[in-house]
């Protein structure tokens, strides 16, 4: 055997196992679930057909469209959230602390809880803000309050709470690794040239961390669309989202197609929104020179 | 991070310290500092009440506090339910881990240096469960294997969703470490007489070797926690967030804290070990 053909001998065994299980367990069954989004319901029975009837539903039945544009609304209020809490503490962590040890260290304290259990740390917000949980009798025990409040729980903003409380970490990472490209000469040059704080961070610092806070904006509002045990856990009775909806689909309401329509809708969006943002940063790279 | 952004750091808190000495802090550094660390202390919240309550003698998460008690954690370590649940994610995610690994160094290593037709579509699919919620993965893969296939549900295919979900845990960082990776090295072992397959072993992984660990103990971790793909692909079987999350739907019982107290702390250890080999120190000691 010759160079050239062992070296493609290597290639294709190393190519081969990720090709193919990428193939046969992401490909196809993306495709499947295509298909199905198609298909069409004959109560109890799946029939296959090429019809639009379910991707109509999600946007004329009144029923879905709401949790549609609901499950928009809290996604960009998550994402504005996380944006409003991560920034501060990423600028503080970048700009603020001198020594890079204390600041890698803080940092990583930062990120660690992004990968520890998502269930518990949804869950533990139940437990505090519920009818007999901590924050309430905290509240009494502090003499604030005379009765337990129903208002922490179940509803929308115990929703966005969490998951903005999910997502912050995400944020922190996309936008430190924008911060931390800066030349702080840059900064300084502004400052120099006797442009205040608030100009210098109007005018440098912020439009340059722009690909950072779009990167983080886009894997926030995709995940947290997707997302069924935030609504589940501390969601209140106007808090079903996407997600929950297609779980119902798949479980009680036993509409399969319909299912597979909301998930290809959310998949598009999502892919749409990666798309966008990936432009837009690769444009900002080319504005910072 | 790389030597070279550490490198950058150095020299950029150098400059800082000249700049801005002690004292001559702007009042809007204090503001700042004290949003930062309330940050913080919202994030770290959730995890000191699980823990505080996990040790509190009291049915209710209610503060006052009520006093010390490990009961909790004898009622949860008494629960047959729940330890099963325990031994199948413990159970999954080993295995899942290992196709993680099996599959996401080759699919990094491809990233990293081979061009095929097809790269592009192959580098998003890889990608893909990053960004898309598991919940479009976990259906996907549900209806390929009942409708399709004909498989009953089980274990063996959330292991299998598991696997296909995290590659791109193990793939992305093998894929980052590739490319930091000086090629002249394999160049000169080449040179030298080696087989290619004999630079890998020598040379190659060698270098990758902590991050294929780090990663592998982040898909551990990730996968032990896992609940969109898993709800939609177990079947009689649960693993234990699958477990927790039926639990919850019956009410909270302060034996879900301890037994969340230890999930907590083990994938904290398993973190920051995983981050620690990721990182460049990682990179040192893996030489």
């Amino acid at each position: 055997m010759d160079l050239d053909t062992r070296r493609r001998v290597n290639y294709a065994g190393v190519l081969a196992g990720p090709v193919a299980w990428t193939t046969l367990f992401m490909f196809v069954p993306y495709a499947i679930l295509l298909a199905y989004s198609f298909y069409s319901r004959e109560f109890p029975l799946i029939v296959p057909d090429f019809q639009l009837g379910n991707y109509l539903q999600l946007f004329q039945d009144q029923q879905y469209f709401q949790v549609f544009m609901r499950t928009l609304k809290i996604a960009s209020l998550v994402t504005v959230g996380a944006i409003l809490l991560a920034y501060p503490l990423t600028y503080f962590i970048v700009f603020k602390i001198r020594s890079p040890r204390v600041r890698m260290t803080i940092y990583a304290s930062v990120i660690v809880p992004l990968w520890v259990s998502y269930l518990l740390r949804s869950y533990t917000w139940k437990t505090i803000l519920g009818n007999q949980g901590v924050l309430n009798s905290f509240l009494i025990w502090a003499g604030i309050l005379d009765q337990p409040s129903d208002l922490f729980l179940y509803n929308q903003f115990a929703m966005v709470l969490t998951l903005t409380y999910i997502f912050v970490p995400f944020m922190v990472m996309s936008i430190f690794a924008a911060l931390e490209k800066i030349p702080v000469s840059l900064i300084e040059a502004s400052k120099d040239l006797g442009v205040g704080r608030i100009r210098t961070f109007l005018a440098v610092t912020l439009p340059l961390s722009v690909p950072g806070i779009l990167a983080g904006a886009a894997i926030t509002f995709g995940l947290t669309m997707g997302d069924f045990v935030a609504p589940f856990l501390v969601g209140g009775p106007d808090g079903a989202l996407l997600a929950t909806t297609i779980q119902a689909q798949f479980g009680t309401a036993l509409n399969w197609p319909l299912g597979a329509a909301i998930a290809m809708v959310m998949m598009v969006i999502i892919l749409l929104i990666i798309t966008a943002t990936d432009r837009a940063e690769r444009a900002g790279r080319l504005d910072l020179g | 991070m790389t030597a070279a952004t550490l490198e950058r750091n150095r020299t950029v808190g150098l400059s800082r310290t000249r700049r801005m000495p002690f004292g001559s802090k702007h009042a809007s550094d204090w503001t700042l500092g004290i949003a930062a660390a309330a940050v913080v202390a919202f994030l770290y919240l959730p995890v000191v009440v699980l823990i505080i309550f996990s040790f509190n003698d009291n049915n209710l998460t209610t503060w006052p506090l009520a006093g010390f008690t490990w009961h909790w954690y004898q009622n949860a370590f008494a629960n047959k339910e729940l330890m099963i649940a325990l031994g199948n994610s413990i159970y999954v995610a080993s295995i899942a881990t290992a196709l993680c690994v099996v599959l996401g160094v080759p699919a990094g290593i491809a990233l990293d240096r081979i061009d095929f037709p097809g790269k592009l579509l192959f580098r998003r699919l890889v990608l893909l469960p990053l960004v898309l919620p598991g919940i479009v993965t976990g259906l996907a893969m549900m209806i390929m294997f009942t409708k399709v296939l004909g498989l009953s549900l089980s274990l063996t295919t959330v292991i299998l969703g598991h696997g296909t979900a995290l590659v791109s845990v193990v793939a992305t960082q093998v894929f980052a470490r590739l490319q930091r990776f000086n090629r002249r090295m394999e160049e000169a072992s080449a040179d030298l007489g080696a087989r290619p397959l004999q630079t890998f072993w020598m040379v190659t992984l060698p270098n990758i070797r902590s991050a294929i660990l780090g990663s592998a103990l982040l898909s551990f971790t990730l996968s032990f926690d896992e609940i969109p793909v898993t709800y939609f692909l177990t079947g009689r079987d649960n693993t234990l967030p699958m477990y927790i999350y039926s639990t919850l739907r019956r009410g909270i019982t302060p034996e879900i804290n301890a037994i969340g107290t230890v999930i907590v702390l083990a994938s904290l250890v398993l973190i920051v070990l995983s981050i620690w080999l990721l990182s460049d120190r990682g990179e040192k000691s893996g030489k």
